[in-house]
């Protein structure tokens, strides 16, 4: 199975703490900062390094600060077989 | 506090294994948020679905490339100010009257896209008659009601579409329905006008719903474009500051109280 590895960047200054991405994250990786930006708030901050990039988080943002990354690994593609039976080679390509 | 001083050489290096490491790339973007809607920290309190409710219509503008050909109308109430944070042309009305507003812009530019915006003091109290008649005239616009069951911006008092039992501040006791009435169910009602051509209720309090919702004001605009007649977009919305509930409470609140009432789906569609 390919590997998903997500990444979100969070605007802390714009953020009025709802919490509403936490709650809808499935992973639980967000969590309310315990400091406050300059406008008073608690902000979100991302505690956990299992990050989907299911973009859930950044949909029910009311405020829009939410971007989110996704990168999928890809397993290694099986390209050629190489057979050595007689002493001759026989090289495979897949299609 | 053991401090270390990094010489210029070492921060560098540093900061190319965090770039290598680092999925942020422009390559991996999945989500940002829409050019249409500017960098202004909105107004709104924390947890408001307005915030919402203003990014899927940036999105779909910004899907559709429409930002050079679409006019907005902002009501009066919470969203006042929506013309702060969508970069579109955009106007004012008078109190309940987007819908008059909207009909004469779309009359006189036909090649435009047209919505107002409205929430249910605005669409369904004070400008009850002129959402009725636009809807009857069939008038080729969309109109997108956000429905909260309260006055936000006056501070809480009891709209058409307050549940009944409902607590307000000018329902202290809850909302009686032998002297204050029923709650309007105003969509269902223009539903079975017929010039209206596609009627909705959706919601944004989840990931799912929200989907939901851009994909309802995406079609809406696509009929726009086709003159199929007007598209009436609902969208069930919170107000914690006036529940007087935590943006999470007021989330729950909704989904136990106002969705079994205003039941989400489309109400009218399309015949063909």
């Amino acid at each position: 199975m390919a590997k998903v590895k997500g990444d979100i960047i969070i605007d802390i200054e714009k953020c009025k703490g709802c919490e509403l991405c936490a709650t809808a994250c499935p992973q639980d990786s967000l969590e309310l900062s315990r400091k406050i930006n300059s406008k008073g708030y608690h902000y979100i901050v991302k505690i956990e390094d299992n990050c989907t990039g299911c973009t859930n988080c950044a949909l029910v943002c009311p405020d829009g600060i939410i971007k989110v990354y996704r990168k999928t690994e890809k397993k290694k593609e099986h390209v050629a077989t190489i057979q050595n039976v007689t002493g001759d080679i026989t090289v495979t390509v897949n299609s | 506090m053991n401090e270390k001083t990094m010489t210029v050489e070492e921060a560098q290096h540093f900061e190319q294994i965090l770039r290598e490491e680092s999925i942020c790339t422009n390559e991996n973007l999945v989500f940002e948020v829409p050019d249409t809607l500017t960098d202004n920290t909105m107004h709104y309190c924390p947890g408001c679905g307005h915030g919402v409710a203003h990014r899927i219509i940036a999105e779909v503008i910004d899907e559709l490339d429409i930002q050079k050909d679409t006019i907005g109308v902002a009501p009066v109430g919470c969203s006042v100010l929506a013309y702060n944070y969508l970069n579109i042309d955009m106007s004012g009305a008078a109190h309940g009257r987007a819908a008059a507003v909207a009909t004469g812009i779309k009359r006189v530019l036909p090649d435009k896209y047209v919505f107002s915006y409205q929430g249910d003091g605005d669409l369904a109290a004070i400008g009850t008659g002129e959402t009725i008649h636009t809807c009857n005239r069939g008038e080729n616009i969309l109109i997108i009601f956000i429905n909260n069951g309260i006055y936000g911006m006056t501070g809480g008092q009891m709209a058409p579409t307050t549940l009944v039992g409902m607590k307000s501040t000018t329902s202290p006791f809850g909302r009686d329905v032998e002297t204050m009435g029923a709650p309007l169910k105003i969509t269902e009602l223009i539903a079975q006008l017929p010039g209206t051509y596609y009627v909705t209720r959706t919601a944004v309090n989840s990931p799912n719903n929200v989907r939901k919702a851009k994909a309802a004001i995406k079609k809406s605009f696509e009929y726009q474009k086709l003159n199929k007649g007007l598209c009436f977009v609902e969208i069930v919305t919170n107000c914690p500051s006036n529940w007087k509930m935590t943006p999470l409470e007021s989330n729950k609140w909704l989904e136990e109280n106002m969705l079994p009432f205003y039941p989400l789906g489309d109400i009218k569609k399309p015949s063909n």
